[in-house]
């Protein structure tokens, strides 16, 4: 494979909320960069700027200072190579299972036959095949996600931009859920940026875990994950992995109580 | 017992109701009994204005003016609530007029109506127009600025243009607010209807109250206050069944 730059590059992102004068600083001079069909997980106290931080990338805020860069262009506004997977699922609910993951073909005006195809797909992908008709009422949360996740892909985004997708899950649920994401990713080689409170679901899935400075932001050290694809919880490495990311966490967290 | 026959139960228990107390009342003479007509009295007058064509007339009249006048109101609703509550400096102009007028009781400018566009169909459907303007413009407003800006962003993520936002997000969103809002139109239109046509008109149902007092004919206004009621139920019914096939997303669980 030729060798390319970042696919995204986070240079010197800055943002403040609130009036000028009295602007409360959320993030303070984030730079980071995410290798194509890299798994990156961003860990850090609440309220800390890891959601401010993603929306960021995803377009829907405007950083005080700082550019973020998708394949070398600048980011201004969303788009759909940037898929995003929200928390509270934001499904359409007026739209069956199909309809929901059709909605960016759709939107290019993809031929139904090619748009079914990609329906089928995707749906089969993320085990929901049986549930095409339903509406998003009728699904449980982990289900709901799944269908986050579908529609995300179908619309075939080079980025996945996903905050805390599975924090609104039971713990059984969730490890389901992450079991899922890491052999679709896999099989997708998407590139990843992923927001946790969980250190076990970030050594679980991502290549790269950085963990963040209590507010304002900053990124206060990054771990590489050197571990196999395919994980064992109960490994040796990976508990080491946790506990020492527990460690470098626990002091950001004590600066907020503090 | 099912929903259906409950319902129709409690109909026939106010027609007995009704019937006892006016026979009743016809039988002790505690008043006039002229005043309180039967059922059968307030039936054999409808029977009587049905054969004659007129019951139809008039009930065709109304059901256009309350047709046309919610008609213009819902689409001036529709349009300018999605566009005020989705420009800012909009909004901001709209707000206070709209504070200011909206509490004017509409009948206050009934007489308006009538100067302006005289006594003839235009004064009556205008005034119903303006009667249901503004709460369903205020209603429909309120519920696009209640959607959901996750929904917004997750459809921008996908590739949604601004008018594909509104088209596909916004509108389908704020569909039950909107539903709302008409059945509300509806209501009131029924409501000032009675008023619009009390003054200068020759046909219409609350012509045909305002000639029942005029005759003094207590059981043409009765008559005509059900024809109402019927006319104000098939309305209801017809938006409950269009509700339900577009929420159907709603009762699915
Ligand atoms: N729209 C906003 N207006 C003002 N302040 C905001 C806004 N959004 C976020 N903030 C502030 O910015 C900081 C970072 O918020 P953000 O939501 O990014 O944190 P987070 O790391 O995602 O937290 P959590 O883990 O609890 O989700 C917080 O102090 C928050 O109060
Ligand atoms: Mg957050």
């Amino acid at each position: 494979m030729m060798a390319r730059g970042p696919k995204i590059q986070i240079q010197r992102v800055a943002k403040s909320f609130g009036a000028p004068g009295r602007a409360m600083p959320a993030l303070e001079e984030i730079d980071l960069d995410v290798a194509e069909r890299e798994f990156v997980c961003l860990l850090g106290p609440s309220g800390c700027g890891k959601s401010t931080l993603l929306n960021i990338v995803a377009g829907f805020l405007v950083p005080t200072t700082g550019t973020v860069l998708v394949d070398g262009r600048p980011v201004s506004g969303p788009a759909p190579e940037r898929g995003v997977v929200f928390q509270e699922y934001a499904l359409f609910p007026w739209l069956t299972v199909t309809g929901n993951v059709e909605f960016g073909p759709l939107l290019q005006s993809r031929p139904a036959a090619d748009r079914r195809r990609t329906v089928d797909r995707y749906l089969d992908l993320v085990g929901l095949s049986a549930h095409a008709d339903k509406f998003p009422v009728q699904l449980s949360g982990g289900m709901k996600q799944r269908v986050a996740i579908a529609r995300a892909l179908a619309n075939n985004p080079a980025v996945i931009l996903m905050d805390e997708p599975f924090g609104a899950l039971d713990a059984q649920t969730r490890e389901v859920l992450q079991d899922e994401l890491s052999r679709i990713q896999r099989v997708e080689h998407k590139t990843i940026l992923f927001v946790t409170h969980s250190i076990r679901e970030a050594v679980y899935l991502a290549d790269r875990v950085v963990v963040m400075t209590s507010v304002p932001g900053r990124i206060k050290q990054v771990f590489p994950i050197k571990l196999p694809e395919v994980r064992d919880r109960f490994a040796h490495e990976f508990t080491r992995y946790e506990s020492d990311i527990t460690r470098v966490l626990r002091e950001e967290v004590a600066k907020v109580r503090a | 017992m099912n929903a259906a026959a409950t319902r129709a139960a409690a109909l026939l228990g106010a027609l007995a109701l009704w019937a006892a107390v006016a026979h009743g009342n016809a039988w002790l003479g505690v008043v006039n009994p002229v005043l309180l007509p039967t059922p059968g009295e307030v039936g054999r007058v409808g029977l009587e204005l049905a054969w004659s064509g007129e019951l139809t007339r008039h009930f065709l009249t109304s059901l256009g003016r309350v047709a046309q006048g919610f008609g213009l109101a819902s689409l001036a609703a529709l349009g300018l609530g999605l566009l005020v509550a989705m420009c800012v400096p909009l909004r901001l102009m709209a707000e206070p007029v709209i504070e200011f007028v909206r509490p004017i009781p509409p009948l206050a400018f009934l007489p308006m109506f009538l100067v302006w566009f005289g006594l003839g169909e235009a004064s009556k459907i205008a005034f119903i127009g303006y009667t249901t303007f503004f709460p369903m413009f205020v209603a429909i407003a309120a519920s696009v600025l209640r959607v959901d800006v996750v929904l917004l962003r997750a459809a921008a993520s996908l590739g949604a243009s601004r008018a594909d936002l509104v088209r596909r997000v916004v509108l389908p969103a704020a569909l039950p607010g909107i539903v709302v809002a008409l059945r509300v139109g509806v209501g009131l239109a029924l409501f000032v209807i009675v008023g619009a046509e009390f003054m200068g008109a020759d046909a219409g149902l609350g012509h045909l109250i305002m000639e029942g007092r005029t005759f003094f004919n207590p059981a043409q206004i009765v008559m005509g206050a059900l024809t109402l009621g019927l006319l104000g139920s098939l309305i209801n019914t017809l938006l409950l069944t269009v509700e339900r096939r577009l929420l159907r997303w709603r009762a699915a669980a």
